[in-house]
């Protein structure tokens, strides 16, 4: 009797903690929808997200550890690389947005990496005319 | 009881789905579709978790790793082609020459 109803509690938890995951991404597809700007959708979308994924498979895990006797490393694998990958993905995507000019929020006040861009653009064209320059002098020679 | 909250999960995250597609098709940049593309892949890799405790079978473990190689790979070979124009730089300087 005791036993069965730790059970029952059990699979109640671990029923919850999926519910939860669930929410979390139908919250991320919430700011997905919601939010005005590329960068900040990103933040919605990769976080939260990565956040309910990484709920749904630890109650996946727990679930078949506990009540069907199976220890999974291919799951415990998955968790990792998804834990790994999602913030390496938003990172690429929102540098890719950056740098193809994809314009802001209006109403966003601050840009720190307007002028950081801009002088490595310059350090850039800069050592580019002296290589051209040197190149000349020896062809000239 | 749990089967019913694994149903309702799973409706859950099926609207999650729908709402990614909504910016997928509206999305005013195309770094908006990447983003919701990579979603829509998260989302539906724990949609087969869900559906493994469901059916009480361990089958679909290796499509959830498959589907979140697929879409890593997939979202780093789109931005780095929104960003230099190409997939994979050759950087053979003997060639230019």
């Amino acid at each position: 009797m005791n036993a069965q109803m730790m059970s029952q509690i059990g699979e109640f938890i671990i029923a919850l903690i999926v519910l939860l995951g669930a929410l979390l991404g139908a919250l991320s597809a919430f700011g997905l929808i919601r939010l005005p700007d590329v960068y900040m959708r990103s933040h919605a979308a990769t976080k939260s997200a990565t956040l309910g994924v990484l709920l749904i498979l630890a109650g996946a895990f727990l679930y078949f550890t506990f009540y069907l006797e199976h220890v999974s490393a291919k799951l415990l694998l998955g968790i990792v690389f998804v834990f790994i990958t999602g913030p390496v993905a938003g990172h690429l995507n929102g540098r890719a947005a950056y740098r193809s000019g994809v314009s802001m929020w209006d109403k966003s006040v601050h840009d720190d990496l307007k002028p950081a861009l801009k002088r490595e653009r310059e350090r850039m064209r800069e050592s580019q005319a002296v290589d051209s320059s040197k190149a000349g002098v020896n062809e000239e020679s | 009881m749990i089967n019913s909250m694994l149903i309702a999960s799973l409706v859950i995250l099926s609207l999650a789905i729908l709402g990614c597609l909504y910016r997928l098709i509206k999305g005013p940049s195309m770094n908006d579709r990447i983003m919701s593309l990579d979603t829509i892949g998260i989302i539906l890799l724990s949609m087969i978790a869900v559906l493994c405790m469901l059916f009480r079978t361990t089958v679909y473990f290796d499509i959830i790793l498959l589907i979140g190689i697929l879409t890593f790979i997939g979202t780093t070979a789109l931005a780095r082609y929104i960003e230099r124009g190409d997939v994979i730089e050759r950087t053979n300087d003997e060639s230019d020459r």
